[in-house]
């Protein structure tokens, strides 16, 4: 096949652009105000374009410090981001439990590297979803999305940012190193506009309580210094006003709200591309995804039916996420680690017959491994 | 009562220091004539943190050791005319020191005082980094062998603005005022005995004396004056999609996608060969993904670059096998040995220097290094490849070059043998 120049003029503006790139440029339109940063690879193109697009850039010390002065700044109605892999989100998981508790929006990017421990920094893997399940004391969810494409680094940050204010908690977006280091040709018309997110503050009567729960069982926010009403933050179990409380009814029913509203608001996103004659459902996030989506067309070529699931909300793991594995006789996962992490998330330790995984550590699965195993059925 | 506190009676110990540091703090807050809404109380782990739901001011209850890191953050944040005051103990000093020395050398407009009672006093009374050394406590019953941080010395070298020590159970509202009032770190160490603890193994202990003792100076110190730290918001911050687009003005007559490795050394500009490369073919009408590969020390060591090119979308850029490697240099050729021997098919390229590698491809030899120089090896080798190949037209990527800081490098008669 012959490729005849065809965009003369047009409406196309073909450029060779990151992950990262797309990721900063979506927070700032969205109104990230402030990137709080401790280098690390791979999010180090991430801090790079922060500092040179977002409004202020704070180099910190030390991951917790980021972490908490990340904190602070929200607590005083700014709203922060970051970027890290896991050396550096292993520091930040009690901070980030305070926030959870605080009820402080912030958005977290944990770019996903080889481990253990330091392992290859320049090497790619899906291998810290586990951790984010048990990340917060208790089993608490906090929202986890991931990037699943080159449009996700644009559409997903926005949206990151949007259920932090929302719901007034951390949000993780999670990718991977391919995804925020992989320099792809891209058509930036194919873009959509990002809009600002909408934030309000307590309009109510005095005195404000912290914690009342409202809409959606989401406190009302205000920030610490405001002029009217008294703020009370807390990171230890506390009753509404904020206070220091041991196992009252009051706080314990704070607490549990800390579940029911992460459950009940976070966005549901995922891609469901579904065969009427498949008994195979392909599951796959993040990087896997592109190695999915070629599978699948390259399944169909060669006329064997398959579904596939793309799933970009990650946790809490959404309940229709169940409904439609239901739907199959037959699941495979592929995903950037050993043990099947998402398989074993949504299915239990002692997998199902008819679920089958495909894994790689330290390189990318490839469509012809799922190609191979689809066709083994 | 004071329009500060919500509450007379704070929930310590009797005889606890920890009163006289909240009554203290009221007083000089009082001096100030400050709106309780003006200020900020934010409390560490530690019996000193409970105080907080006594006042009628903003209260933030953090994390054990990270006050100073969290309050810090506010103050980076908050609107001009807020004070933010931190309480924490010397547990919390001892854990989060980094930040107390971060906050102090970046000079942020916060107050932090240290209760300093020389134990845990919440957890059993164990010594922390700040306990004398012969202070007797549960665990060291025979006395701490260690001697302390000297806290104040340390702010002071860190930068802090204003630094004091003072005793607990003596006035020191005016202190505490002073360091209140000033614009930038501003650090109150008050020395305390826990009676729970400290009061009951170290039985006639007297503050000044252990002071004395442990070398641990009391006064005031003032750092040079200097602007407390600014969070900034007036930088230019262009829109990172902001670019010249390429634009499609040749053509290629690649058929289905090609995986092309260019291996070189750090240093020798092999990956923004392989971006203009990758460029260049996007001119072509080509859709491209660029890999790069490299040790963290950046400037030694391989560099390696896997572009792929395709007349169709890319949606996966896991490579099994590349079509085409080129080896322009020694660490670049080791780095890559182990697929290019994997290879069944396709060509290597290699610098006429190296050792022909055992693989199914085809290895043509050609001297890059010794026509275009280290430096310029990775770009020359591209431009022979494509002159070789057709893959997409040399020009494309001439011209790439020539719009590059890398042309002000090459000789011309070096671009001029491709056209």
């Amino acid at each position: 096949m012959t490729v005849t120049p065809k965009n003369e003029a047009g409406d196309s503006r073909l450029t060779l652009l990151d992950g990262s790139r797309l990721i900063v440029e979506a927070s700032a339109r969205a109104g990230a105000d402030v990137y709080v940063g401790y280098p690390i690879t791979p999010a180090n193109l991430v801090y790079a374009y922060s500092s040179a697009r977002l409004p202020a850039v704070l180099p910190a010390p030390d991951e917790i410090s980021a972490l908490q002065w990340m904190s602070g700044l929200s607590a005083a109605g700014h709203l922060p981001m970051t970027a890290t892999s896991f050396p550096g989100f292993a520091l930040m998981i009690e901070s980030l439990n305070m926030a959870c508790m605080m009820e402080l929006p912030m958005l977290v990017v944990l770019v996903q590297r080889l481990g253990p421990a330091t392992g290859t920094a320049t090497a790619g893997a899906q291998g810290d979803l586990w951790l984010l399940h048990g990340i917060i004391s208790g089993g608490y969810p906090l929202p986890v999305f991931c990037i699943a494409s080159l449009e996700d680094c644009w559409r997903l940050p926005p949206l990151a940012l949007q259920t932090a204010i929302d719901l007034r908690t951390p949000v993780v977006l999670l990718t991977s190193k391919e995804m925020v280091m992989t320099l792809s040709s891209f058509d930036l018309a194919r873009l959509d506009e990002v809009n600002s997110v909408k934030r309000e503050y307590y309009q109510g009567e005095s005195p404000y309580a912290s914690y009342a729960p409202g809409a959606n069982k989401v406190p009302a926010f205000l920030p610490v210094g405001d002029g009217r009403n008294q703020v009370r933050l807390n990171a230890s179990t506390h009753d509404m006003q904020g206070i220091l409380r041991h196992t009252t009814s009051e706080s314990l029913a704070n607490t549990r709200r800390l579940q029911e509203k992460v459950e009940a608001g976070t966005p549901v996103l995922y891609e469901l591309d579904e065969d009427r004659d498949a008994r195979t459902l392909l599951v796959t996030y993040d990087v896997t995804s592109g190695a999915g989506r070629a599978a699948v067309a390259s399944l169909r070529r060669d006329g064997i039916p398959v579904s596939s699931l793309v799933t970009r909300t990650l946790l809490p793991i959404p309940q229709v996420y169940y409904e439609i594995l239901g739907r199959y006789p037959r699941l495979v996962f592929a995903e950037e680690n050993l043990q099947g992490q998402y398989a074993r998330l949504l299915f239990g330790h002692s997998l199902p017959d008819h679920v089958t995984v495909i894994g790689e550590v330290g390189k990318m699965i490839r469509p012809e491994q799922i190609v191979e195993i689809v066709k083994s059925a | 009562m004071s329009a500060f506190l919500l509450t007379p009676d704070f929930p310590y110990c009797k005889g606890c220091g920890h009163h006289h540091v909240a009554r203290t703090t009221v007083l000089a807050l009082e001096k100030l004539m400050l709106n309780p809404l003006d200020v900020v109380l934010v409390t560490d782990i530690g019996c000193h943190g409970i105080v907080d739901g006594c006042f009628t001011t903003h209260t933030v209850h953090g994390l054990h050791g990270r006050s100073v890191a969290l309050g810090a953050g506010i103050a980076m944040g908050i609107s001009e005319g807020k004070k933010v005051i931190v309480f924490l103990g010397d547990g919390g000093a001892t854990i989060g020191l980094q930040h107390l020395l971060e906050a102090a050398r970046l000079n942020v407009d916060l107050t932090v005082v240290v209760h300093n009672n020389m134990v845990y006093g919440m957890t059993g009374g164990q010594p922390s980094g700040l306990t004398p050394g012969g202070f007797r406590t549960p665990i060291t019953p025979q006395g701490n062998a260690l001697v302390p941080h000297d806290l104040c010395r340390l702010a002071r070298d860190a930068g802090a603005t204003f630094v004091s020590r003072v005793i607990g159970n003596e006035d020191f509202t005016d202190v505490l005022q002073q360091g209140l009032e000033t614009e930038g770190f501003a650090l109150l160490e008050v020395l305390e005995l826990c009676t729970s603890y400290g009061v009951k193994l170290n039985p006639g202990m007297r503050l000044r004396k252990l002071a004395e003792d442990a070398g641990l100076e009391l006064g005031v110190w003032r750092g040079q004056s200097r602007q407390s730290f600014q969070l900034t918001h007036t930088r230019e911050h262009p829109d990172l999609l902001d670019s010249d687009p390429i634009f499609v003005s040749y053509s290629s007559t690649l058929e289905k996608s090609l995986a092309v490795v260019l291996a070189g050394s750090a240093g020798e500009g092999v990956q923004s060969a392989a971006e203009l490369f990758a460029q260049a073919a996007m001119a072509s009408g080509l859709q491209v993904v660029k890999k790069g590969s490299y040790p963290v020390t950046v400037q030694i060591g391989f560099s390696t670059a896997d572009v792929i090119l395709s007349p169709e979308e890319i949606i996966c850029h896991a490579i099994d096998q590349p079509d085409v490697v080129v080896a322009t240099s020694a660490d670049g050729l080791q780095h890559n040995l182990g697929r290019i021997r994997e290879m069944e098919r396709g060509i290597v390229w290699i610098d006429a220097s190296l050792e022909p590698p055992a693989t199914g491809a085809e290895v043509r030899r050609i001297d890059f290094r010794l026509r275009a120089g280290d430096r310029n090896a990775a770009i020359y080798a591209l431009l022979v490849f494509l002159s070789e190949t057709g893959v997409f037209p040399v020009q494309a990527l001439l011209e790439q070059i020539l719009r590059s800081p890398l042309a002000k490098h090459l000789k011309p008669e070096l671009l001029a043998e491709f056209g």
